[in-house]
């Protein structure tokens, strides 16, 4: 018998098999959730706006109580739209906004019953960033160690249910944004296949790299969340019209004759020794349990981290343009009024209200788009991008998933990127691909280093094959005990 | 003159789709301002653009009926800039694959054809709508998101005159399609002209400059006779053109320069990735083309054809889709050969009628039978073709009768028994002897003065013919 205020401990489908058996209550959940929060935030600093907000913003209907999800608590993070909730990107340029809509996530979750929490997850300004160090409101700590960063973009989800003080979350994933910080905080963490769920709603980064997907304390609770918000939406035009499976049919611990692709170029100079060390433990131990294996070549990974620079960015400076401070957000003081000029208020507000990473990206993506560099960057950096995908498209005819590393070192120490922007891009050399291409991939926790920190493995499919992604994850989540490891704190 | 003038127009055309070109709202005109708008078209954060598929249907067929190439493979793209009415600060247009490319339009310039090619037809959205007022500028976001097609031509146009003809006939065939209303005072239609001198027999063009802010047709005829009078006289005197911007100033009646080529944007223009490129198959084209209607130059001149007509009363016949289809109905409505007098009507009587009810004709609500009807009892003489003309016409617009009642109640049949009409005519001679008198001293006028009489006494009732014959027969 779980104490009530322990329930917070609890997967959401742990959670859902004593609601339904009546054991006990969503309210009793939100308690649990809402105590350990107001315990240990202070310390992780995963959600923003804690104080003064109230914590759930509606409790779930009762014609939802029969709904999968009916009265599971969920962290969203701070760039997806919900409907009177601020959503503000941790950007102070979006600050108030409360958009007027949810996203199709978030109407999906609410449908199943879920309970969207009124707090928000951290996450570097936009997502930019790989450590949630570029947050307005400043970093979240790592639950492992708090003086590590929790990765990011979406750093707050990952250390939030890290730290237990969410059930399950929602991230976006441009480069690694759900990955690199599920790896860090020793949580499962998923990027869909581009299309597979609606970005409407999705405060946008670049658009034709961006996803919406699960962070959770395992597999199942990941399998039960993609079954939720998956499918086509006809607000987006880039969601795929293809039928989505039953991803909990995937959780059968059978991975014998599954034939697993390891890429060398991923296991080069810059891979962490510890780091390596434990990958190949768990590609052992994936063999253990029956999968074949063969070592497979990517050769254009290296041009992945310059390719993404180039059309994340272009995609980045067009997507914030409209924050300009006519219509919402945050608008500098002072201007806007005819005497002072248009331009002078589009300059005052966007240098006040973007950041240091945001302002550069901007320039970046301007740049690469500008009359007579065109050519050189953007449309190069395209065609490499189809190299990249034909890659894979080569590996998948004979392999049926590769494994990699999630991240070339574990969480590093907070500050220590900081002023080094090249050497911070660099952490998500091994997540990037799997955006441009397009393609599935899921990080689940491996192991740990020597000083505790945990480390990720990540798990690529060809499109639309996520089931593939959770039966492997889940038989080696099965025949593991990494993610029953939980932080002290 | 010594300078060839070399123009080219580009008009954007808003398409009447019942709601916008990425998402729902209306596009309805002259609503309450900024109550057409969702997140979707205000650019809110996360919203993301769906295209209308009727919006795309209407672009082919413009497309079509201006013999474009339809591409295949087409995309959007989005074109960067920074303006408020502008609400994601790029506009969703397309650049380097538009749907369509090399069609052609033929213009007739006093009965000549001249071939003007289209470099292409495009879709694109529409911006919103700045008002300005004394102490700010205000921005009206119900225009913001309405397809809008953008149509180019070859700088191929050699006269102010040619661009009001190409202008005129584009607008003509774009109506006949319905997919416009192609009104300039409501900006549903909007053209900007590239205009440039050079040297007769020179190949080179010479340097451009764009005119921007004509608000009709004839506006741009203005501004274009402005310009090449401004750079014939430039180049005159031996000084370049300036590579700019011109603003057409109707109150002052010249063009101002806006900007110049080193102030130009860069529009930084990249594949839009919130819509997916999409493909045009076969099959949807010969859809689209199933549906265009027959074209006002195929009308005039199968008019010409079938009814007899002269190519002047074809062209106004066919000069709208509505004029054109009610002039046919009442064609076929009439068993008479000879159809000029239906067509005289129209263009006359009706067209002045209506005219005057500031409507088109077919909004008279005249039956075509029952005009056909009245042009024939004109024609018999049944009544009298003034009275046809005045009172038939006016009491069928008003009371909606038919012409045969309203003869009959208002007595209108005219007389042309001679029996009947011998005793007024009489009367007339014996109470005009001296017009009478002027009219055997060989005075022309004496007589229409004696039938005008007759008339009067008839209440116009008389057939004037049959009393100028009485009277000649009489007075002899």
């Amino acid at each position: 018998m779980v104490m009530e205020r322990e329930l917070y401990k609890l997967t959401a489908h742990k959670l859902i098999e004593k609601l339904n058996k009546e054991e006990i209550t969503s309210q009793e959940v939100l308690n649990s959730l809402k105590n350990r929060v107001e315990d240990i935030d202070g310390k992780v600093k995963a959600y923003v706006r804690l104080s003064g907000s109230p914590f759930l913003n509606r409790t779930p209907k009762t014609e939802h109580q029969k709904s999968i999800l009916a009265g599971i608590p969920i962290s969203i993070k701070d760039n997806i739209c919900t409907e009177g909730l601020n959503t503000e990107c941790c950007s102070k340029i979006l600050e108030g906004f409360k958009p007027p809509y949810d996203a199709t996530v978030i109407k999906k979750l609410k449908e199943a019953g879920a309970a969207i929490l009124e707090v928000k997850t951290n996450m570097d300004e936009f997502a930019f960033g790989s450590s949630t160090e570029n947050s307005f409101f400043g970093s979240t700590h790592n639950p492992w160690d708090l003086e590590c960063v929790p990765g990011g973009s979406s750093g707050g989800s990952a250390a939030a249910v890290a730290a237990e003080e969410a059930i399950f979350a929602l991230g976006s994933d441009t480069g690694g944004s759900i990955r690199q910080p599920a790896a860090f905080c020793g949580v499962v963490g998923l990027k869909p296949t581009y299309g597979r769920v609606s970005r409407y709603g999705l405060i946008a980064f670049a658009s034709s790299l961006d996803q919406i997907g699960p962070i959770t304390k395992d597999v199942k609770d990941c399998a039960i969340l993609m079954n939720v918000i998956s499918g086509h939406d006809p607000c987006d035009s880039t969601s795929a019209n293809i039928e989505v499976p039953d991803y909990t049919k995937s959780l059968h611990n059978d991975i014998k004759g599954i034939k697993i692709g390891i890429p060398k170029e991923y296991f080069i100079a810059g891979l962490d020794s510890e780091v390596k060390t434990i990958a190949e433990e768990a590609i052992d131990k994936l063999k253990d349990l029956g999968a074949a294996y063969k070592q497979v070549s990517l050769p254009h990974t290296e041009y992945a981290v310059p390719v993404y620079y180039i059309i994340a960015t272009a995609e980045a400076g067009s997507n914030l343009a409209r924050f300009d401070g006519v219509q919402y957000g945050f608008r500098a003081q002072g201007t806007g009024h005819r005497a002072q000029g248009l331009i002078d208020m589009y300059k005052a507000t966007r240098g006040e209200g973007f950041g240091e990473e945001a302002k550069r990206r901007i320039i970046l993506g301007t740049f690469v788009l500008s009359h007579g560099y065109y050519d050189a960057y953007y449309i190069r950096a395209l065609k490499v991008r189809t190299l990249i995908k034909q890659d894979f498209d080569e590996i998948f005819k004979e392999c049926d998933c590769i494994v990699t590393p999630t991240s070339p070192t574990p969480a590093f120490k907070i500050g220590e990127k900081a002023a080094d922007p090249l050497k911070m891009y660099l952490s998500d050399i091994y997540t990037i691909s799997a955006n441009l291409s397009g393609i599935p991939a899921i990080s689940i926790p491996c192991g740990f280093t020597r000083k505790g920190l945990p480390i990720g493995l990540q798990i690529l499919a060809k499109p639309f094959d996520e089931e593939m992604l959770f039966r492997v994850a889940y038989a080696y989540e099965h025949n593991t005990l990494w993610h029953k490891m939980k932080p002290k704190l | 003159m010594q300078y060839e003038v070399v123009i080219g127009l580009e008009v954007h055309v808003q398409l009447k789709t019942k709601t916008k070109a990425f998402c729902g709202c209306s596009t309805e005109f002259g609503k309450e301002p900024n109550s057409q708008a969702c997140p979707v078209c205000l650019g809110f954060p996360g919203s993301l653009p769906v295209l209308n598929k009727v919006a795309l249907d209407y672009a082919l067929r413009v497309a079509l009926a201006l013999n474009c190439q339809v591409q295949e493979y087409t995309k959007f793209d989005r074109k960067n800039y920074f303006y408020p009415d502008l609400p994601k600060n790029y506009q969703i247009s397309q650049y380097d694959l538009p749907l369509s490319r090399n069609g052609f339009l033929d213009i007739y310039i006093e009965g000549k054809a001249k071939h003007i090619d289209i470099r292409r037809v495009h879709l694109e959205e529409d911006a919103g709508k700045l008002i300005h007022r004394d102490e700010a500028s205000l921005v009206d976001f119900n225009r913001t998101g309405i397809p809008l097609l953008e149509i180019v031509s070859e700088p191929q146009l050699n006269s102010s005159q040619e661009a009001y003809e190409y202008l005129t006939t584009l607008k003509n065939i774009i109506e006949y399609l319905d997919v416009s209303d192609c009104d300039m005072e409501k900006g549903s239609l909007r053209c900007d002209a590239n205009i440039s001198l050079k040297k007769r027999g020179v190949q080179e063009l010479g340097t451009k400059t764009e005119l921007k802010n004509m608000n009709s047709f004839k506006a741009v005829k203005d501004a274009l006779e402005f310009e090449i009078e401004r750079q014939t006289e430039l180049l005159g005197e031996g000084e370049p053109i300036i590579q700019e911007t011109r603003l057409w100033d109707e109150k002052e009646a010249q063009t101002v320069s806006m900007r110049t080529k080193e102030e130009a944007q860069d529009y930084r223009y990249f594949p839009e990735p919130d819509l997916t490129p999409f493909i045009i198959s076969q099959d949807k084209i010969e859809e689209i083309k199933k549906a265009i209607p027959e074209l006002p130059r195929e009308k005039m001149l199968r008019f010409m054809r079938d009814y007899g007509l002269s190519e002047y009363d074809a062209k106004i016949l066919s000069s709208s889709k509505k004029y054109a289809e009610y002039a046919e109905e009442c064609m076929k409505a009439s068993n008479n050969k000879n159809k000029k007098s239906i067509a005289n009507w129209l263009i006359g009587p009706l067209a002045s009628a209506a005219s005057d009810h500031h409507c088109a004709v077919p909004d008279l609500k005249i039956l075509p039978s029952e005009l056909v009807k009245l042009v024939e009892m004109v024609d018999l003489e049944v009544v009298s073709n003034l009275a046809g003309k005045t009172v038939v016409l006016t009491e069928m617009i008003n009371t909606g009768k038919d012409p045969e009642t309203i003869i009959k109640e208002k007595n209108l049949i005219q007389i042309s028994d001679t029996s009947a009409l011998d005793n007024i005519v009489d009367e007339v001679i014996k109470e005009n002897a001296k017009s009478v008198n002027n009219y055997k001293t060989g005075r022309g006028n004496a007589l229409m003065f004696l039938v005008g009489q007759v008339m009067k006494k008839s209440q116009g009732k008389a057939n004037p013919k049959v009393v100028q014959d009485i009277l000649r027969r009489l007075l002899k």
